[in-house]
């Protein structure tokens, strides 16, 4: 197998049994593994909520860590809605000409130190600047903010030897709690203020529940963001002959995001909460007890993709769910695909060839299920065209 | 060139003009509201979601399946339902008149 591959570890429980079962600090998860099984119950919120707990979707669990509930990713319908209409608007912005320009100059300039560089680690060197410097876009702060986040590291909540390490937690919520303080004695253009003058529920939003928001978005985009930066390169290192190709084809490019987005399926699965005594896949599923819906799984089901462990660059039915699925799909989509979408073509415009050269994989383990996500650390050398 | 005309959720009528590629994308190209296809084209997020006027469906015919699959869970479904990116233009589709889902 290639170092840029990623192995599918569900493929006999999806096929066998259509679910697996893992322990997480004792509130056990039912994973399900089937593409249908998983779109219908994203889609079935009345059964399997999300408003549960503040953290008790999130696996592993953030129960313990915290009590801020996140908006609008931990509310049900028609709440949920509500708030989610509040920030449709402002994360479709990276489709706007001005918001891609300036995310082209930053990934420009990644590239071209990179280059300058020649051997890096990509994760630390790499796919993290380039990440929170994006993120400015997405939030309209300065520029600067982007040092600050990247000196956190890769992980928001995850230390090297504590996968729920609040300390690291209390970084990013303090640092957000002084950042809406500010824009809440001084109002500017940038999403803390843009939330703070909102109202859901006839009335203004509350900083606990902009902080809800903000944590969201921290959190949400950053490890997946990073991971699917660093194995779309790996990726490309591997497979030198697909930078050739979407550089004479550049019109499958977005073809080619939404096969990457599916293959590496930079979040492996996102829990709900059951509201009442059910079943899936014949399995009794409790009341008050938690399944997942594994999107890293439903995008290798072979009854839904054809040679579901291969890259197809133009794969043209490609229903994945690698950006979730129903009403909770990812807000941050429309940011992300444009950082992949400028990446590859920038990749391909100024890189000539990349060369892995030492690595180390960031596995998973999900109770039976071991799963690459990524890396660890990854260095690479890029050679110029 | 082939017309299509398509009909928002404001009920503005908004009729224009294409030769290939797919409906998602005309509409895109000209700012219809109401079809953003986040995707691209690859029936993966069903946000280019129409309904089809009952006298067009035998041209533009049935979905197929897994486009059936991404319809069934979407709100306000009818039986003349398409992803129109999964819609390619062509002359016998030319007047073809659509209704945005909401």
């Amino acid at each position: 197998m290639k170092k840029s591959a990623h192995a599918d570890p569900f493929e006999k429980a999806r096929l066998d049994k259509g679910f697996g079962e893992m322990n997480d600090q004792d509130d056990p998860v039912v994973m399900l593994l089937r593409h249908k099984d998983v779109r219908k119950c994203a889609h079935n919120w009345k059964t399997f909520q999300s408003g549960a707990a503040p953290g008790r979707i999130v696996i592993p669990s953030e129960v313990p860590i915290r009590d801020t509930r996140q908006i609008p990713f931990e509310l049900d319908p028609p709440l949920h809605g509500e708030y989610r209409a509040l920030m449709e608007a402002w994360f479709k912005r990276p489709i706007e000409k001005n918001y891609q320009e300036k995310l082209a100059d930053q990934i420009n300039a990644s590239i071209d130190q990179a280059l300058e560089m020649g051997s890096l680690e990509l994760i630390k060197e790499f796919s993290l600047p380039l990440q929170s410097r994006a993120l400015t876009l997405l939030l309209n702060t300065p520029y600067s903010e982007s040092d600050t986040w990247i000196s956190w590291g890769t992980h928001v909540f995850r230390s090297e030897d504590d996968p729920l390490d609040s300390s690291k937690a209390n970084i990013l919520y303090d640092y957000i709690d002084e950042q809406i303080e500010k824009a809440s004695q001084n109002p500017g253009e940038d999403l803390y203020s843009v939330l703070l003058a909102s109202e859901a529920q006839g009335r203004k939003l509350s900083k606990e529940e902009v902080k809800g928001v903000m944590i969201l978005t921290f959190a949400g985009g950053r490890d997946t963001v990073i991971n699917a930066i660093t194995n779309t390169i790996a990726y490309f290192a591997d497979h030198p002959q697909s930078l050739a190709r979407l550089r004479e084809e550049p019109e499958i490019i977005g073809k080619a995001v939404e096969e990457f987005i599916r293959y590496f399926s930079p979040l492996t699965h996102m829990g709900r909460v059951a509201t009442e005594d059910t079943q899936v896949c014949e399995h009794a599923v409790k009341s008050d007890s938690r399944i997942s819906l594994c999107w890293a799984s439903a995008n290798r089901d072979a009854s839904v993709f054809e040679n579901p462990n291969e890259i197809i660059l133009d794969r043209k039915i490609n229903p994945h769910v690698g950006f979730g699925f129903s009403h909770h799909k990812c807000l941050g989509a429309t940011h992300a695909r444009e950082i992949l979408k400028i990446l590859i073509a920038t990749l391909a415009e100024k890189v000539q060839s990349i060369e892995i050269e030492d690595y180390q994989e960031n596995i998973e383990h999900w109770g039976e299920f071991q799963r690459k996500v990524g890396y660890d650390s990854i260095r690479v050398k890029f050679q110029g065209r | 060139m082939t017309k299509i005309t398509f009909i928002t959720s404001d009920n503005e009528s908004i009729t224009v003009e294409g030769h290939s590629g797919s409906v998602m994308q005309l509409a895109v190209q000209h700012g219809i509201k109401g079809i953003d296809g986040d995707c691209g084209g690859v029936c993966s997020c069903a946000t280019c979601h129409v309904h089809v006027a009952e006298d067009y469906f035998e041209k533009t015919g049935q979905a197929g399946d897994i486009e059936k699959d991404m319809l069934e869970f979407e709100d306000n479904v009818s039986e003349f339902s398409r992803l129109s990116c999964q819609l390619e233009i062509n002359d016998s589709l030319d007047g073809l008149v659509l209704t945005v889902a909401k």
